[in-house]
């Protein structure tokens, strides 16, 4: 197992307390950066080279450094904790544990950017993580590390727990912004940018759960050790929430660069796949990115091994690779139904869609109409060129990426599986599963 | 501006009833509502609307009828048709009566592939009921939902603010039974959980 700068410590008894947290040297971050002056943080952050861990991978220093400052505005600073994106349940693994490290996160991002108020956005389904870090946030005050002149350094922040209602749109970052404000989450036209305009039309920086709290590891170890870790432009260490059919599903702390192979065989991380099965596929970062067939998820087009950072997974662009995204790692083995599992992500997306944007509110459902037909065994062998057709008009055509998100599965499902979609039209069926029993039992 | 109470209006003079009763908040949402709109800047109350709609399934047998949200409305000083306009734009808010207990079975990918689509067929078949349905004795809802971020404890669900993780028939049964003998309402913002 590489370093553990997230998950270490889970073991110890209370640490999800504020004593227990302190006991392995919580809030030591906090006093080291109340030290320093602002700035010195976002150039701490800035040489960390650590990359937002929501989906985008956009470097957080980088985002943080073009943070409008108009004099006597306020600022503020969100946390994104919606974590909707199918396969990704590694914030609400971190918050449930140890939320004192996203509150420390958050102050101490806080006073980086300069924001008085910060929130974190939580989706509504949470509520009982919610209440968990409504109990961490009144420590905090109770401590004196929340609340006015926070440990006489002169600064002042309130720190608010904000629960959603059920929208994966929310995750997107103006819709967030929308629907903290009492709205719809309908996601903005940009520009401007939430830096420039954001929460109440004044500047804001979203970040997710992860990216937060990786700041207090890197307070303590300097950006340059944080850099060090990892291969190349991916640094540091990520939280990869592994499901699907292996042997260990969970969340792993990687540093970046394991190989994917290693991460998918080796005992230390998912222990291979379940029931002595061949692996089929993977998705590697969320329900959104490009799945790929296994000898290309093991291996670029070229050969190489390929390995869990951002470059590599990304190596061969769509034709051949795919993105590390949210780190959603969703493995299936051979028996697996990719025509199904569109289906599946398609159904998610037309359900999902906020409406604003015909390509994508229409498009969706076309998608999932079409697939629902493939699967029923009524479909004609134009559906495939329709359905690639109908993505390629989503694509780069919305408001938000939530189109591109919906466009990409069905794209890569065809370009690397095109021949099981034929199955489905000329034998009606596929000789593939569809239908899982609970238990691990044999298909019904 | 708030007034002496800590509200935006005083709530005693919200006059909505629905079926000869009077639609009002308990003393504690009350409170918890007035903390809550003091979370954001002044004038910027309509912020607390979310929170607000979830406390209000809770006390009101866990749905939104049209009188509550008018009285959710009043309390927050906005439209009506401001809070019908969120109220149908997110999934947890539900707009017609659920039983006591909403089943909210992930049915999305990952789940997918553990099973969930048996959890389904199993509770359907085991209650009498379809995905959408409630039961005759109002006990009972079920409903599929979209990934809950827990997919590596797939199959799961969740009843109220509970997540049930892996998931076997004989968990079914066992979670099933647990609150058919309770008889309790369960929602996302648990009851017990109203306090200021
Ligand atoms: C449809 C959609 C859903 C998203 N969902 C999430 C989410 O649940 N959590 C998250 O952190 N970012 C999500 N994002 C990305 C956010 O828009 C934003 O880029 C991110 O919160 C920025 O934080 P980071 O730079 O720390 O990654 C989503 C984006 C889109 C387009
Ligand atoms: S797919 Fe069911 S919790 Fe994620």
């Amino acid at each position: 197992m590489g370093r553990q700068l997230l998950l270490d410590n889970l073991d110890k008894p209370g640490i999800n307390t504020l004593s227990g947290y302190q006991q392995t040297g919580g809030y030591e971050s906090l006093k080291k950066a109340l030290q320093m002056k602002p700035e010195d943080i976002v150039t701490e952050v800035q040489k960390s080279g650590l990359r937002g861990r929501g989906g985008a991978g956009f470097p957080t220093g980088m985002k943080w450094s073009f943070l409008a400052k108009p004099p006597g505005e306020p600022r503020y600073l969100i946390c994104n904790a919606d974590e909707s994106e199918p396969g990704t349940f590694k914030d609400r693994y971190l918050m449930q544990h140890k939320p004192h490290i996203l509150v420390e996160g958050m102050i101490i991002s806080s006073f980086a950017l300069g924001a008085n108020t910060s929130y974190i956005y939580i989706r509504g389904e949470m509520m009982y993580v919610y209440h968990i870090l409504q109990k961490a946030i009144d420590e905090a005050y109770a401590a004196g590390y929340l609340g006015k002149n926070i440990l006489g350094s002169g600064f002042d922040l309130d720190l608010h727990v904000h629960c959603g209602a059920g929208a994966y749109i929310c995750g997107e970052e103006t819709a967030l912004i929308e629907s903290l404000e009492g709205k719809r989450g309908n996601p903005r036209i940009k520009p401007p940018f939430p830096a420039v305009k954001g929460l109440w039309g004044c500047p804001t920086v979203v970040n997710n759960v992860e990216t937060i709290a990786a700041v207090v590891p890197i307070i303590r170890i300097t950006g340059e050790e944080y850099a060090k870790i990892g291969v190349g432009k991916s640094t540091g260490t990520k939280l990869i929430s592994a499901s699907g059919h292996i042997n260990k599903p969970g969340v792993y702390e990687i540093e970046l660069g394991v190989p994917v192979e290693e991460f998918i065989y080796s005992e230390q991380y998912c222990g291979g796949i379940r029931n002595g099965k061949k692996l089929k596929a993977v998705v590697a970062g969320g329900s959104s990115v490009p799945v790929l067939p296994a000898e290309l998820i093991l291996k670029t087009a070229n050969g190489e091994a390929r390995l869990m950072t951002y470059e590599s997974l990304a190596d061969g662009g769509f034709a051949t690779g795919t993105m590390l995204g949210s780190g959603g790692f969703i493995v299936m083995d051979e028996d697996t139904s990719i025509v199904k599992n569109v289906w599946n992500f398609s159904r998610f997306y037309h359900h999902e869609s906020c409406g604003q944007c015909s390509p994508c509110r229409e498009g969706t459902g076309w998608m999932y109409k079409i697939l629902s037909r493939l699967l029923d065994g009524k479909g004609e062998t134009k559906d495939i060129d329709l359905l690639w057709d109908i993505q390629r008009k989503i694509e780069g055509k919305t408001i938000c990426p939530f189109g591109d998100a919906a466009a990409w599965p069905v794209a890569a499902s065809i370009r690397h599986f095109r021949n099981e979609f034929e199955q489905y039209i000329s034998k009606g069926k596929s000789d593939v599963k569809h239908y899982y029993r609970i238990n691990n039992l044999q298909e019904s | 501006m708030l007034n002496e109470s800590g509200l935006l209006v005083e709530s005693s003079k919200i006059n909505i009833v629905a079926n000869n009763k009077e639609i009002k908040f308990s003393d504690d949402a009350l409170a918890l509502t007035e903390k809550l709109i003091k979370r954001y800047p002044e004038g910027k109350h309509k912020s607390a609307i979310l929170p607000i709609l979830h406390i209000a399934q809770a006390e009101f047998d866990g749905w939104l009828s049209p009188e509550v949200m008018d009285y959710v409305a009043s309390l927050l000083k906005i439209q009506p048709i401001e809070v019908y306009e969120v109220a149908t734009f997110y999934t947890m808010f539900n707009l017609k009566p659920v039983g006591k207990c909403l089943i909210e079975v992930c049915h999305t990918g990952p789940c997918w592939l553990m099973g969930a689509e048996d959890v389904v067929r199993y509770i359907e078949k085991k209650l009498g009921i379809k995905n959408g349905e409630t039961t005759a004795d109002g006990m009972f809802t079920l409903k599929t939902v979209e990934c809950l971020a827990s997919c590596g404890t797939a199959p799961m669900m969740q009843i109220g603010e509970t997540y049930h993780e892996n998931l076997t028939l004989e968990k079914v049964d066992a979670i099933l039974d647990d609150h058919r003998n309770a008889g309790v309402r369960r929602t996302h913002w648990e009851k017990e959980k109203i306090k200021p």
